[in-house]
């Protein structure tokens, strides 16, 4: 296991912005699911190593905040936000409509691994309701028309 | 005639995130007269006259907080300063349009709370999901450092202080303060017993100040315009200054409004944000502050909100997000789905909290799946009860408090799903129970 040099001088110029190396664990662990699309068993060790901290202390980093992917998702990975404020404005019948769309329950990838389906909670964009993260970015005010127009353009 | 925007002035101008335009527009103005006339505790003691009380969800005033902070910083120890831009309370938006929408006047209040509590470092803690907002607050520094607004020697002058924008990975919890900073050191987002409070010990065990993106958004007009003008804003003594209220839900224009502190909240929801989303589905229920603060009653939105007119009413402003509920909702349902986010994000340290949020949930989707018991609506207040004060943050009282407010306000709704086993006639049923 191993990543290039430019990779390596993206770590250590985050490590340098921190009184300790271990504080640059987040970052870090964004630059490695940015290499690589998610960051597996062998990765963590990799960061344990550089920041000087134990591998589990790395891997409880990774299985505690959700954004962190154990395992590949999909190309276009879909974050749908079904909490209150986007419940109200009819968040369950998107993921009704997206689940049926795309052949998947909730959690799961397509088979061509194009789409990756996922419910979250509060994304901050509540006076936007419905809406859901498409990889980084936000799509809001959804309707199932504009959702099956957006699907439609995706490759 | 509608109030003069402060901390939204720059919301719709073109190229509002661009340093030039702050600037064209008085910006940096503060900073330059706080460096350059007055002391760090001078300017601690014009926050505190203002009035200013924090605006991520406790109210705390924020010169008090800042005095805290020891008076001489021992090298050893040196003080930090965070941004808690971890906007996560359901219902709340405001903080993401500050950073996307005029990330220069985050950072000059950044960079006057650094400068008042002593701070060469400012870290801004931002919630992974925001990776716009990330972006464009990284390209402000840039442009911030170049013109000497931040970085080494500021305007010339002795002090330096350093700008990072650090980004969580998907953690509610990251946004309580003590678990901000086990965050930042790179541990899982596990919150801290409090004493030491964090001006004595916080991040790296050194001094450290955490304030909301909001509240230091204030301060570079309260440098400007003086605290007495501060005062003149809202509700003096204690409601003063402009907010920013989060409105979402069953009305017909959500969005982000700002108003002097104690607006009505009948004129945020039927005036600013156009009414009822639907004409003929009256109002039922509002939360107030944020999914963790107890809901009012339709008879109960007679309220202006501010921090102690919603404190009276048995509630809180919390983090400022409004969420209208209307005729239409199932008042079980609501809750499960909020029950089921603070199960979801609760950090798993502490039994009550762990356990019992989860077991709110599970009794929720029963009650609302026809399969309720007469003694659930009892359990569900007993558990509550068991939640409260025994955790080490407030993340279980957050969970607990609405489960109260919903059960004790909305008893006969209940109680109709234990008898019917089914909800309201006229109300839309949970999809998709867990």
């Amino acid at each position: 296991m191993s990543f290039d040099a430019a990779f390596q001088g993206r770590v250590d110029a985050i490590v340098a912005r921190y009184p300790q190396p271990k504080a640059a664990m987040l970052p870090v662990l964004w630059e490695v699911q940015k290499a690589k699309g998610h960051i597996d068993t062998e990765s963590e060790a990799w960061v344990a190593n550089r920041l000087g901290v134990s591998p589990a202390q790395v891997h409880g980093c990774v299985t505690f905040y959700t954004m962190y992917k154990q395992r590949p998702s999909g190309r276009h990975h879909i974050q749908v936000c079904t909490t209150l404020s986007c419940m109200l404005r009819g968040s369950d019948e998107l993921v009704a409509h997206l689940e049926k769309r795309l052949n998947v329950r909730v959690g799961e990838t397509t088979h061509d691994g194009r789409f990756s389906l996922v419910r979250v909670e509060c994304l901050g964009s509540c006076d936007t309701a419905p809406m859901f993260q498409l990889n980084d970015d936000y799509h809001e005010n959804l309707t199932l028309e504009k959702v099956d127009r957006l699907l439609e353009s995706l490759t | 005639m509608p109030a003069e925007r402060i901390l939204t002035r720059n919301v719709g101008r073109p190229d509002s995130t661009a340093l030039a335009s702050y600037e064209a527009n008085g910006g940096y103005q503060a900073l330059r007269k706080a460096v350059g006339s007055m002391t760090p505790d001078g300017l601690t003691e014009e926050v505190k006259k203002s009035g200013l009380r924090g605006r991520g969800g406790a109210g705390f005033p924020t010169g008090l907080k800042w005095s805290f902070m020891p008076k001489e910083v021992d090298p050893k120890r040196p003080h930090y300063f965070l941004i808690n831009a971890d906007e996560s309370e359901p219902g709340t938006f405001k903080d993401r349009l500050l950073m996307e929408k005029d990330p220069h006047l985050v950072l000059e209040g950044t960079l006057l709370g650094a400068y008042a509590i002593r701070a060469s470092v400012a870290y801004i803690y931002i919630r992974g999901e925001f990776v716009h907002a990330t972006q464009v607050l990284e390209r402000a520094i840039e442009e911030a450092v170049a013109k000497r607004y931040a970085g080494k020697n500021i305007l010339g002058g002795a002090w330096s202080c350093e700008l990072v924008v650090h980004r969580g990975a998907g953690a509610y919890i990251c946004g309580e303060e003590t678990a901000l900073m086990s965050s930042l050191e790179g541990d899982r987002g596990y919150p801290r017993l409090k004493p030491p409070f964090p001006a004595a010990s916080g991040v790296w065990k050194c001094p450290t100040t955490i304030n909301n993106v909001e509240t230091v958004a204030n301060v570079p007009f309260i440098v400007e315009r003086g605290a007495d003008w501060f005062q003149s804003v809202g509700k003096a003594p204690k409601n003063t200054g402009p907010k920013l209220y989060c409105l979402s839900g069953h009305v017909r224009r959500p969005g982000v409004y700002e108003a002097p502190l104690g607006l009505p909240m009948k004129e945020l929801i039927h005036e600013l944000g156009g009414g009822m989303l639907h004409a003929d589905r009256p109002l039922k229920a509002v939360i107030p502050g944020g999914s963790s603060v107890p809901v009012l009653r339709a008879d109960e939105c007679d309220v202006d909100l501010d921090f102690d007119s919603l404190m009276a009413k048995g509630t809180m402003l919390g983090s400022a997000g409004i969420m209208v509920m209307d005729a239409s909702t199932c008042m079980v349902a609501a809750m499960a789905r909020i029950a089921h986010f603070y199960y979801h994000e609760s950090c798993g340290q502490c039994t009550p909290c762990r356990e019992g949020c989860g077991w709110l949930e599970r009794i929720l989707n029963r009650i609302e799946g026809g399969k309720g018991l007469q003694q659930d609506l009892d359990l569900l207040l007993s558990i509550s009860d068991n939640i409260m004060g025994n955790t080490i943050c407030a993340l279980g009282d957050a969970a607990a408090m609405p489960t109260i407010s919903f059960v004790k306000k909305f008893r006969d709704e209940f109680q109709h799903h234990v008898d019917h086993k089914s909800c309201l006639t006229g109300t839309l049923a949970l999809q998709g129970v867990r």
